[in-house]
């Protein structure tokens, strides 16, 4: 009896180490391509060009850096809870490597929005931290990438430690709703968010265009520095077999 | 399926019985991490009773991760964790019932302690009923959470801090809720709605938490 796909063929392709290895050689110039690009561009853009906030002057600027990795950081987390899942499920590896891939990545995404939110925090609300539900929940979300950093060093198999690692991530991400809620939720000093799908922005158009342009180019970062490690992480977990031996003797 | 929730039940307490010291060490820790305060930060009593709350509910928090180390430790060592993911009966209902003895042998033992050392914080006396009902919803909660954390941890040989880097991220709401609701107890403010998510996250945890317990003990036994 022939087994049913319900899922696309290249999602099956995936699961190739090799295949995927070839897959993400083309697709990681494209990326850190882009993400050049865009980065240069959105930071001169809106460093440079862009008008001045009527109330906070210039120090609005950080939101350039503040509300990409902030949305990053959940994003990343969303990615790594996924792959753990379709590594829980299909029993992939490619998508075990993904989630280990992602989680420092992630981590450093949540240190950068907290880091430059306290750096914005200071001149507007006047101080470097305070308790309010959307911050408290993102160092919650740095300590999740935390816990599971901890868990890859803590195991010596890589198969057991994904299996664990996924099992976690997906228990963390109820916290995930909570940060894109709190804003909503609670009434908190924090503003609420900066993009919605529905809505148009409250800012004018010369302030989000950039901002827009580096969430891509953060975006495509991401997808870069994270094939990066996925490619590296295949060398080294597939490196007994013939095509890494073909392709190191080649090179 | 009920028969073998309670022979798991029975057989966690009846160890738990035998061996006392370990009953008692968490409460032990409970009552000695809330005297740290007084001696640590001031022992006025109306500093006291406003910081009662947190004081109290963070060390119940902690003393509950404690606790938790041992959890599967020895049914693991001497494999009796491994019969019981190989035998017919649905290791859902087996990771509730160890769950279950869990909070049996040290949240509701702190729960009922709780109202003695609320006492010695200063705590005021209407908001006691509110504390030990925050506890009874919340300590099940942690101890379901909690045992996920030591189901992933069991096979390593480094588990101890390991878990508590897991577990508190995951323990942050059910203490936000907890501690404010006891806050507003002592305001004579309205606490029905803190109860209400306390009471959603014990049946979230109720219905999910012994999934992944299940599947974790299944990596730590496999590895």
């Amino acid at each position: 009896m022939v087994k049913k796909q319900i899922m696309p063929k290249w999602f099956y392709q995936m699961a190739s180490p090799k295949w995927c290895y070839q897959i993400s050689g083309k697709l990681l110039p494209i990326f850190s391509i882009s993400a050049l690009l865009l980065l240069v561009a959105g930071v001169i853009w809106g460093l440079l060009f862009a008008p001045q906030d009527y109330q906070q002057g210039n120090s609005f600027r950080i939101i350039y850096i503040h509300v990409p990795s902030a949305i990053l950081a959940q994003s990343i987390y969303l990615t790594m809870a996924i792959a753990g899942g379709i590594g829980i499920i299909w029993k992939m590896k490619i998508a075990d490597m993904v989630a280990y891939a992602c989680a420092p990545i992630g981590a450093s995404m949540a240190f950068i929005a907290l880091l430059t939110g306290a750096i914005w925090g200071k001149p507007t609300w006047g101080s470097w931290w305070v308790w309010d539900a959307r911050l408290t929940s993102m160092l919650i979300l740095l300590f999740l990438y935390f816990g599971v950093i901890a868990m890859y060093s803590a195991m010596e198999k890589p198969e057991n430690a994904a299996r664990s690692v996924a099992i976690l991530s997906l228990v963390g991400l109820v916290n995930i709703p909570i940060i894109k809620y709190s804003v909503d939720w609670w009434n908190t000093l924090h503003q609420p968010a900066t993009f919605t799908l529905t809505e148009k922005p409250a800012m004018p158009v010369e302030m989000w265009l950039p901002l827009l342009v580096m969430v891509i180019g953060f975006y495509c970062f991401f997808a870069s520095a994270m094939l990066l490690r996925l490619r590296n992480e295949i060398l080294v977990r597939e490196k007994r077999t013939s095509w890494v031996k073909q392709l190191v003797s080649e090179s | 399926m009920i028969r073998i929730f309670w022979a798991e039940l029975s057989k966690d307490l009846l160890l738990a019985y035998r061996r006392k010291g370990d009953l008692l060490n968490p409460l032990l820790f409970f009552v000695m991490v809330v005297a740290l305060f007084p001696l640590g930060v001031s022992p006025a009593a109306d500093f006291l009773s406003q910081l009662a709350p947190g004081v109290l509910w963070v060390s119940a928090l902690l003393a509950a991760l404690l606790s938790l180390d041992n959890l599967f430790k020895a049914d693991f060592e001497d494999g009796t964790l491994e019969q019981l993911l190989l035998s017919p009966e649905s290791t859902y209902v087996i990771a509730l019932a160890k769950a279950v003895a869990h909070w049996l042998t040290t949240g509701l033992p702190l729960a009922l302690l709780a109202p003695l050392l609320a006492v010695m914080l200063f705590l005021p006396s209407h908001a006691i009923p509110t504390l030990v009902v925050t506890l009874l919803l919340g300590t099940p909660t942690l101890s379901l959470v909690g045992a996920i954390a030591a189901a992933l941890t069991v096979g390593l040989k480094k588990g101890g801090v390991l878990i508590s880097l897991l577990v508190i991220p995951l323990y942050i709401p059910v203490l936000i809720f907890g501690a404010s609701a006891v806050q507003n107890a002592t305001q004579n403010l309205p606490v029905q709605a803190y109860l209400a998510i306390l009471g959603a996250m014990l049946a979230l945890s109720i219905v999910l938490a012994p999934f992944a317990i299940a599947a974790s003990l299944r990596v730590s036994v496999s590895s």
